[in-house]
Formats: structure tokens, sequence, C-alpha cells
């Protein structure tokens, strides 16, 4: 574990060293939520009915936004070659790398989230909602991009190559979280999509870490 | 810095064929290196010295052959032709890291810096240092962390005359330490170091 944690404090060191970077998203997210009711009329109540979806995609899109980097720094530098050689089990190395990309850009996004539901003219719950959602779902987006991420690392045209792998993957994600806050919103129980992003996360942050060392082993190769 | 007692099996390569692409590069290659020796593997451009090491090292499966007594990671040690350091960290930053990678959270990594001539940019970001200097602080990762197998990849580019003979330092010091090195270079390995022998890889 303590190679996993050295991963995590070197990605929370260059984070500090470089702000910008992960504090692109939480601003693009905001933008993207806020300039929506300027779209419409204020006070129409299509943008309640809108909200969640609103909140969701603007979520997946910033995650998206920084995805295409995580790796890419590393194999120009060596380290990728140098992580894949250690002593630590590849996937927990991976985990660890994601796990602080996670708390970086996509946990200031489900912080952010309840003022954006507010915002939007959420109900109490139906923020409630949202925000377990996204703090659900979220880890699903950040291990499904950076699968896609070591997919394409070495690959020239990454930026577009990516976004068209990685939707498909993220949408399920995207169907039960906004779901779940408009059956909130509803008045109807929002147990079974709470459930099924539960077990997305379960099933993404437990596999998606082998998957991904073995597509960054295969760049490297 | 000694390196840790250990019971250096001896590397033995027969049969070995290496590919890149879809074909083989090396073919029915055969070999054997042990404590105290300095494999020097040459061969002209595209001759697949890099291929090999990354195959002896574990980076690549090879195509055909075996290798016994490959190092584990705790036993050996990767120096590619990229540096592994980040350029927004420092050369102190960088090492600490790979030092903790490895449980080593207690190594010196100050005296590896000053060893290879980098105390004054310790704490620079490796991004504004030379490409000389960001080798040096690459041959510093060998020093904080002793480990007995060294597969160093083509180390002398980028280092100046004095660099060459730091090196020629370290190597000499390692081999007389009980360690080996399996080092590809396509020019000759610098004098002074005991215990070389040469590979000519023909293709």
């Amino acid at each position: 574990m303590s190679a996993a944690s050295a991963v995590f404090r070197r990605e929370l060191l260059l984070a500090a060293r470089r702000p910008a970077e992960w504090a692109q998203p939480l601003v693009f997210y905001a933008i993207v939520a806020l300039l929506f009711p300027l779209g419409i009329e204020a006070h129409d109540p299509a943008l309640k009915v809108f909200a969640p979806a609103i909140v969701w995609v603007g979520a997946l899109l910033a995650a998206l936004l920084g995805v295409e980097r995580i790796f890419r720094g590393d194999l120009e530098d060596g380290t990728l070659e140098q992580l894949l050689l250690a002593d630590a089990p590849a996937p927990l190395l991976v985990a660890a790398k994601l796990g602080a990309h996670w708390l970086l850009t996509a946990l200031p996004l489900v912080v952010a989230a309840p003022f954006l539901g507010i915002a939007l003219g959420l109900e109490p719950l139906a923020v409630k909602v949202l925000t377990l959602s996204l703090l659900l779902g979220t880890p699903t987006l950040m291990f499904t991009g950076g699968f896609a991420a070591a997919l394409t690392v070495g690959a020239q045209r990454a930026g577009i190559l990516l976004p068209i792998l990685v939707l498909p993957l993220m949408t399920p994600a995207v169907i039960f979280g906004g779901g779940a806050v408009r059956a909130a919103a509803s008045g109807l129980s929002f147990d079974a999509p709470l459930y099924f992003l539960g077990a997305l996360l379960a099933l993404t942050v437990t596999l998606l870490p082998f998957a991904t060392a073995g597509a960054l082993r295969n760049a490297i190769e | 810095m000694p390196i840790p007692s250990l019971q250096v099996p001896r590397l033995q390569v027969s049969g070995l064929a290496v590919a890149r692409g879809d074909r083989n590069v090396v073919e029915a290659l055969g070999f054997a290196v042990a404590a105290g020796e300095i494999l020097h593997i040459r061969g002209r451009n595209g001759a697949g010295k890099t291929s090999l090491l990354e195959v002896l090292c574990g980076l690549r499966t090879p195509a055909a052959g075996t290798i016994d007594g490959q190092p584990d990671a705790e036993h050996r040690h990767w120096l590619g032709h990229k540096n592994a350091l980040n350029p927004a960290l420092s050369p102190d930053e960088n090492l600490r890291f790979w030092c903790a990678l490895s449980g080593h959270v207690d190594a010196d990594v100050g005296q590896a810096l000053q060893r290879v001539g980098l105390k004054a940019q310790r704490h620079r970001p490796c991004g504004s240092l030379s490409t000389g200097q960001r080798r040096r602080a690459a041959l510093a990762r060998l020093l904080a962390l002793p480990r007995p197998w060294w597969f160093l990849d083509e180390p002398l580019a980028g280092l100046d005359h004095a660099g060459i003979d730091l090196l020629a330092e370290l190597l000499d010091a390692h081999g007389r330490g009980g360690g080996a090195a399996l080092v590809t270079s396509h020019q000759p390995l610098p004098q002074g170091v005991a215990g070389v022998r040469t590979l000519e890889l023909r293709s």
C-alpha cells in the first residue's frame, strides 16, 4: 500500500504545481450548468425537468476534459515504464492514480452539485439525490475514462478517439444518475437507479484498474 | 553506496529471439552474465539493442528462447532512453517518489544527487535542467536505491565528458561491489570500468 500512497501523494503534489489543470473541469462544469437558465426563461418549468440531465451531462463532459492527459505525461517522460516495472502491482498503482484524479477533478463537481441543483430549481430531496448520485457515479466516469485514456495513450489522435470510445461506456452512469434525480423530483422511489450506480461503481473500481494496467502495458510494448 | 548482500543469480539467456513489429531483430542469442560483470551490448542502429534490453528487463516478452535468473523488480534498475523525471518536480522530489514507491522512504536522496553533481540543482524543476543534468538525475536513482542489476539503455546519451567519467566510476564501483550491469551503447564504454565484456549484435 505504500507504493499506492506514493503515487497518490505524487498526483497531489503535481496538482499543487498546476492548479489550473484540476480547476478547469469545475469552472467548465459551473459555466455549462449556469448558462442553461440564461438560454431559456428563468422560471420556465422545463428547467426543473431538464436539471438532472444538465448537471449529469455537465459532470460527464467536465470529467472527460482532463482524462486524456492522465497517462500521457507519464508515457512521454518514461514514468509509465518504470511504474509497470515496479515491485507493486500495476492495477493498484493505476487505481491510486485514478483515485487521486477523482479527488482532484470530480469531487469538486460533487461538492458544487447542490448549488447548481438549487440554481436550476430542484427541490431539496432531488438536490440530495443528485449529490448522492454524483458521488456514486463520478468514480465510474473517472475509472472508465482512465481505461479509455490507457487504450489511446499511444495514439496520435487520441483527442478525437477517446470521446468516441468513452461515451458509450459512460452512458449507463448518466442514465441511472439522471433517472434517480428525476424519480426523486417526481416523488417516486429512487432506490433502484442508485443501486445500479452502486453496482457500476463496484464493478468499475475493482475491475477496470486491471484492464487499464493491461492497456498501459500494451502501449509501451 | 554498498549493494545489499544478496545472492545474485546468474542471468542465463539461450535461444533468445526478440521481435519488433513483424520481424525478429535478434535471433538464437545465448549468453550469460554473472555478478561483478558489465555486459556492453553493441550494435549499429536498428540492431535490436533496446528491444533486447527491454526483453531482458521484463518490459517485453521474448518471441522465443529462455531467460533464467531474470531479476525481479526489487533487484533491478531500468534506465531507458527516457529519464522518468516529471518536469514539474525537482530531482529531489522525483527521486523521493521512486524511493517511496519501493518502500524506501528513508533513502539518502541528497547524497545520491550530490554524488552525480546536482547538489545545486536539487530543488529546481527538472523541466529547467539541461539534458545532461536530467540524465545525471536519472543516474542518481541507481545510487539512491542500491540494487544488484542495472539495465542501462544508452546511458551515455546527453552526458558531457565529466558525466561520462562519472558513469564509468559508477559502473566500476557497481561491478566491484558485486553488482552486474547490461549496458547498450553504440559507442565504446569509457575507460576504467573493470569486468566489461562485449556482446556484438549483428542483424
